[in-house]
């Protein structure tokens, strides 16, 4: 119990050191440059106080919870006795990895469901949007788009593939989707891109990255255990323009 | 504070439904795929109340500070006037969250790891850490130069799709002169300098602007900062993988 409170305390500490940066410039511009009281000064340092709190709870649950079987999982999933393949090969067999590939999908999505960066532009999207973007929606086309991502870029580190041919791939598509999407949803698509990976998804990606890298022969974790946040980045880009393409399409349809 | 009492209970019961999905998939494949038992089912079952907990936190904390006062920052800024300041403190904002970002932190010392074993740099800590923290002032200050670029887009009303094009071509055509080690980390770096913290202040920034200034519409103006925040990283490490 008290290497708990450590913990936490520890956590804590370092959000808080997070954060005092970013307080430091919103009080230094709004004392000397705007001159102005902030408003409701009790409730916003009430709520700063929940983020922090909040944010050192999330992450001490998920070291506690989630991180340790994600990673363990991550390692036995890689592993070649679960592959099944010959300890002695040099080459990779992509297709028995399948399982590989579903958990990569699976956690993807899971994860990014449950992404606070995420739920928080969704808020603010639905908010300004007057209910036309729904939340939960626009948090579900991304998973799917960090998902099929992460499954991908799986791929590519047993395949030993190129990354830069997926991600030039990738831009291309969104260069042409951002010619027919409906332009309200351009700026939203683009930063669901960047929003998807951050505490929860990249630590437990990260080590999928690198646990399949140090095991699948052939592959070194160093150079290709990166890559995975560049696809989880870029798909859910695709996903919501095309989402809103055919939430475009439909609404048409129904007026014909 | 009854408010805030059945605020509460309304957004613990959310948090349990956005992070059912990870103990589903953790669950299925460790009995169904991997078939072991749990590993340790008291740690599993206390982290998990705390990661509800944390995010109902996260969420109600949000809605009392965080938007509200990057809005009301926004338009204090509009109301001013006064553009220079407003760049300056949408510079030092990308900047002082991502200087400080842990894990932006841990991927430059592996970035360090890597330019060590592919030579490089020297073989010492001191090269070493001097490459790590090289690489973490320049995605700093391409963060810092992007939340400026977005804020005169929404200022000047760009399009958004031109600037972020052009963008991607630019990573598409450094990338051949790029060293063969940078490049995963390059791409990889736009993804994680975007914090929990960051991201809805951004944000709340964004949407403030294009609502204050006339013309601007808050959903197709007001978003995007973050789009920025995570390509100038990629074009800025590759430019200093070739640098080096």
């Amino acid at each position: 119990m008290t290497s708990w409170l450590t913990n936490f305390s520890d956590t804590l500490l370092d959000t808080g050191r997070d954060v005092l940066p970013i307080a430091a410039i919103i009080i230094g511009f709004q004392i000397i440059i705007i001159r102005k009281p902030i408003l409701h000064p009790g409730k916003t340092l009430f709520g700063f106080v929940y983020v922090v709190v909040g944010i050192a709870l999330f992450l001490q649950g998920l070291q506690m919870a989630l991180f340790p079987i994600g990673e363990l999982m991550a390692h036995q999933l890689t592993t070649p006795e679960f592959i099944k393949t010959n300890p002695q090969t040099t080459i990779a067999n992509w297709q028995s990895y399948y399982w590989v590939y579903a958990f990569a999908a699976c956690i993807g999505f899971a994860t990014t469901l449950a992404e606070p960066s995420l739920i928080a532009v969704a808020i603010k999207a639905e908010q300004l949007s007057g209910g036309a973007i729904h939340a939960f929606s626009l948090r579900i086309a991304v998973s799917i788009g960090v998902a099929f991502g992460i499954a991908l870029g799986t791929f590519r580190i047993i395949t030993g593939t190129e990354l830069y041919m997926y991600i030039v791939g990738g831009y291309i598509l969104v260069i042409i989707q951002t010619i027919f999407a409906p332009k309200l949803i351009i700026g939203l698509a683009y930063d669901s891109g960047g929003v998807t990976t951050s505490t929860v998804t990249v630590p437990l990606v990260t080590a999928l990255g690198l646990e399949l890298a140090s095991s699948v022969p052939g592959r070194n974790p160093l150079l290709d255990g990166f890559g995975l946040i560049a696809f989880a980045s870029l798909f859910p880009i695709i996903a919501v323009l095309s989402y809103a393409q055919i939430a475009e399409w439909r609404n048409k349809g129904s007026l014909t | 504070m009854a408010f805030l009492k059945s605020r509460f209970i309304k957004q613990i019961i959310e948090s349990f439904i956005d992070l059912a999905p990870i103990f589903t998939v953790i669950l299925f494949f460790q009995f169904f795929v991997i078939e072991q038992p749990l590993p340790d089912i008291i740690n599993l079952i206390t982290g998990t109340f705390l990661v509800v907990l944390g995010l109902t936190f996260f969420i109600i904390g949000l809605e009392l500070s965080l938007f509200p006062i990057g809005e009301s920052m926004a338009y204090e800024f509009a109301q001013k006037g006064s553009l220079f300041w407003l760049l300056v403190f949408a510079f030092c904002l990308g900047f002082g969250t991502t200087i400080a970002e842990p894990a932006l932190i841990a991927v430059t010392n592996e970035a360090a790891e890597i330019a060590r074993l592919g030579n490089m740099i020297n073989d010492s800590d001191a090269a070493k850490s001097s490459y790590a923290f090289g690489l973490r002032i320049t995605v700093a200050i391409s963060v810092g130069i992007a939340i400026t670029i977005g804020v005169l887009r929404i200022l000047h009303g760009w399009p958004l799709h031109y600037l972020i094009i052009s963008g991607y071509a630019i990573v598409v055509l450094i990338t051949p002169f790029a060293p063969q080690e940078i490049i995963g980390i390059a791409y990889d770096s736009g993804g994680v300098t975007t914090s929990t913290i960051t991201v809805p202040l951004v944000t709340a920034l964004g949407v403030g602007l294009a609502t204050a200034i006339k013309g601007r519409n808050p959903m197709t103006d007001g978003f995007g900062l973050i789009a920025f925040a995570s390509l100038t990283p990629m074009i800025f490490v590759m430019v200093y993988g070739i640098i080096l």
